[in-house]
């Protein structure tokens, strides 16, 4: 194992009454790295995070921290802190004691508490707010409060369970950016969790697309956004036009009857493959400039671009542009070869169906939190 | 006509309530204050009974073990069923639902069964202080209320807060004292406050279960049974203007309590 592997998951399975919430799971993560779990409610991101800060033990497989095996090691003696999804504050404490917890059980003297306490809260954008009752605070409040606990303590390990999910968008970016500086400054390890995409694109350097209990693919955002690897992960991440094709031979393959120059190579000759287009990456041009033409169908204004849907006889393609096109309008479609992702059809069941199944039920899992509260 | 009914009933509705529920008590407490052997009759105002409550000796006795009994017991059965309850509720799922009936089930059985199988019990192992014997069935029967008011408690309180406890580097005890116990505070105080009533107003357990000890209710029974002497008057007018009072404080308290919280949050919203 290497040094600064500070976190390694080898062979991870997690089974709930026979359920496998993990699959078979290895990763490391890096000392010092930003890394995130990304993926679809009930894909077992909160179960790998319970895994590592030791509240929940792997059915089978071993937990490393800093090269020694920690299955066994309780929570409280492991240098890991967590910002818990539902916030899980003290409401018998105010919002100073809370923070304080961890360190009045270090017995940090008063004068460091009451200073780190204080510059952490106004890190959080909480000045002010010492006093207060958890009960008297908003739920984005509440959620900095948790992750101002946390961080307090200086933890080797941060573990974020979706700690952003209830500010709005603009307070969200402020602490997108706020926490990724004080990682980078602190060098703290973060192990985030998050199922929106964009987050989780613009913050790691690490992204882990899950699905099911299993790892779909790991790599930086620019790996996981240019060449997803399968199918699921192409929806997952951005919106994109997934198409059949079959791979003709290397660099080139063909798909709705044409055949296209593009940049993959190592396929069997005429193996089915998924065609992944992304729609920033397609370009209207003037009719006859192109191969393939089309109909403009639909057009949607975003704010930035406009979301553009041409019928190519065969098939629809969704073209984001900041050139307006009228609705009617014949026009050519210029894909160039750097813009085609060719990608394997995946083995088993059709994934995207698995994406729809997990989309619904997160629908009914936040329709179930809502009546709890 | 029926319309005038409706209005009636309407504007005095709820004073008639009242009316129901402290008659009786206003009565005991007006007769509290005239000194006659019946209480058919009004012989005109006097403290004679007070007079005579605070000379006699044995009532003193009496409420001394009512209350020392009911604060004691509540207190040990508060902190036992505290901890059954924690217990109780970290097993698993279906032994849970069983140890719970199991202990709720006193909760329904009468008092005159509970009362007379403690009294055999004591005397088959030969137990005799009558003041431990009294105290021992005290405790033994708040324990499924407290156990029955501090459960719904820990079932809101949630599981992550002991984890969160844990995270932060506390021991699973420390994480039991520092967090969870002041999450389910509230439930364990109506729990105490509960056995404290259910003792002070015990009779029939009491009856059986302890010998040659009185509290005030085998006190007033005793003596009852040749009438009831004025000066028990005065003792019940005297307990209940005590627990009303006792009410009217603790309520108080959380009225104020209620304010500071808002005017504090007003402050700092205005700022
Ligand atoms: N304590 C448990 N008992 C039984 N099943 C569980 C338990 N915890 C999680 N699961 C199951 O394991 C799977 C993964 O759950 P997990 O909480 O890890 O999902 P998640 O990726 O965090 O989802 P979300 O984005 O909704 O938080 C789900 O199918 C869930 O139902
Ligand atoms: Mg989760």
């Amino acid at each position: 194992m290497e040094s600064n592997h500070l976190i390694e998951l080898v062979n991870v399975t997690k089974e709930y009454s026979g359920e496998k919430a993990l699959d078979n799971i290895n990763l490391y993560i890096r000392n010092g790295e930003f890394l995130t779990l990304l993926g679809p409610s009930g894909c077992g991101k909160t179960t790998m995070l319970r895994i590592i800060a030791g509240f929940t033990m792997p059915t089978n497989g071993d937990v490393y921290l800093d090269g020694k095996r920690v299955n066994e090691v309780p929570p409280y003696k492991r240098r890991v802190n967590t910002v818990f999804q539902k916030y899980a504050l003290f409401t018998h404490l105010n919002v100073f004691d809370n923070v304080a917890f961890g360190l009045k059980l270090k017995k940090v003297g008063k004068k460091e508490i009451q200073r780190r306490v204080e510059s952490i809260l106004e890190l959080v954008n909480l000045k002010g707010y010492e006093r207060r009752w958890i009960d008297q605070l908003s739920g984005g409040q509440q959620q900095r409060v948790a992750i101002a606990r946390a961080l307090v303590n200086d933890p080797e390990v941060l573990l974020l369970d979706e700690p952003l999910s209830a500010l709005d968008k603009k307070l969200r970016k402020d602490m997108q950016v706020e926490l990724k500086r004080m990682q980078q400054a602190v060098g703290i390890t973060f192990v985030y969790v998050t199922h929106d995409q964009e987050e989780a694109l613009t913050m790691s350097d690490t992204v882990v697309v899950m699905n099911e209990g299993k790892i779909q693919q790991i790599g930086t955002p620019q790996d996981i956004y240019n060449e997803p690897k399968n199918k699921f992960v192409a929806q997952f991440i951005g919106e994109s036009n997934i198409i059949d094709g079959v791979m003709l031979q290397d660099y080139l393959v063909s798909f709705k009857g044409s055949a296209y120059q593009c940049v993959d190579t190592g396929f069997e000759p005429n193996e089915p493959v998924d065609v992944v287009i992304r729609p920033e990456d397609v370009d209207i041009v003037p009719l006859g400039s192109a191969p393939l033409t089309g109909v403009i169908t639909d057009v949607v204004f975003m704010g930035v671009h406009y979301a553009i849907t041409v019928n190519c006889n065969e098939f629809s393609l969704m073209v984001h542009t900041t050139d307006y096109v009228p609705v009617g309008e014949h026009v050519s479609v210029q894909i160039l070869p750097d813009a085609i992702h060719v990608m394997k059809k995946p083995k088993t069941l059709d994934e995207s169906e698995a994406i729809e199944a997990t989309q619904e039920m997160k629908a009914i899992e936040e329709g179930m939190d809502a009546e709890e509260q | 006509m029926v319309k005038r009914l409706a209005n009636f009933l309407k504007h005095s509705y709820l004073g008639l309530v009242l009316l129901f529920m402290y008659a009786p008590i206003a009565i005991l407490i007006l007769f509290s204050f005239t000194d006659s052997r019946t209480m058919s009759k009004w012989q005109g105002w006097s403290l004679g009974a007070y007079e005579k409550l605070f000379a006699d000796g044995a009532v003193w006795v009496a409420v001394k073990n009512s209350v020392s009994i009911a604060l004691i017991s509540a207190t040990v059965a508060t902190i036992i069923g505290t901890f059954a309850a924690i217990g109780i509720y970290s097993m698993k799922k279906r032994r849970r639902m069983v140890i719970e009936n199991i202990t709720q089930l006193p909760m329904v059985n009468p008092d005159l069964v509970t009362g007379i199988s403690f009294m055999l019990l004591f005397t088959a192992i030969g137990f005799t202080s009558g003041y431990l014997r009294m105290l021992i069935a005290h405790i033994t029967f708040n324990l499924p209320y407290v156990i029955f008011s501090v459960m719904p408690r820990l079932r809101q309180s949630s599981n992550r807060l002991y984890e969160a406890a844990l995270d932060l580097g506390c021991t699973p005890m420390k994480a039991l004292t520092k967090v969870v116990i002041p999450d389910i505070m509230p439930g364990i105080i109506s729990g105490f406050i509960l056995a404290f009533t259910l003792s002070i107003d015990d009779f029939v357990i009491s009856w059986f279960a302890a010998e040659g000890v009185q509290n005030i209710s085998i006190y007033v029974y005793s003596i009852a049974r040749r009438g009831i002497p004025s000066h028990i008057n005065a003792l019940s007018a005297l307990m209940f203007v005590v627990v009303a009072a006792l009410l009217v404080i603790v309520n108080l308290r959380s009225i104020k309590q209620e304010r500071e919280a808002e005017a504090q949050a007003n402050k700092l919203r205005s700022k």
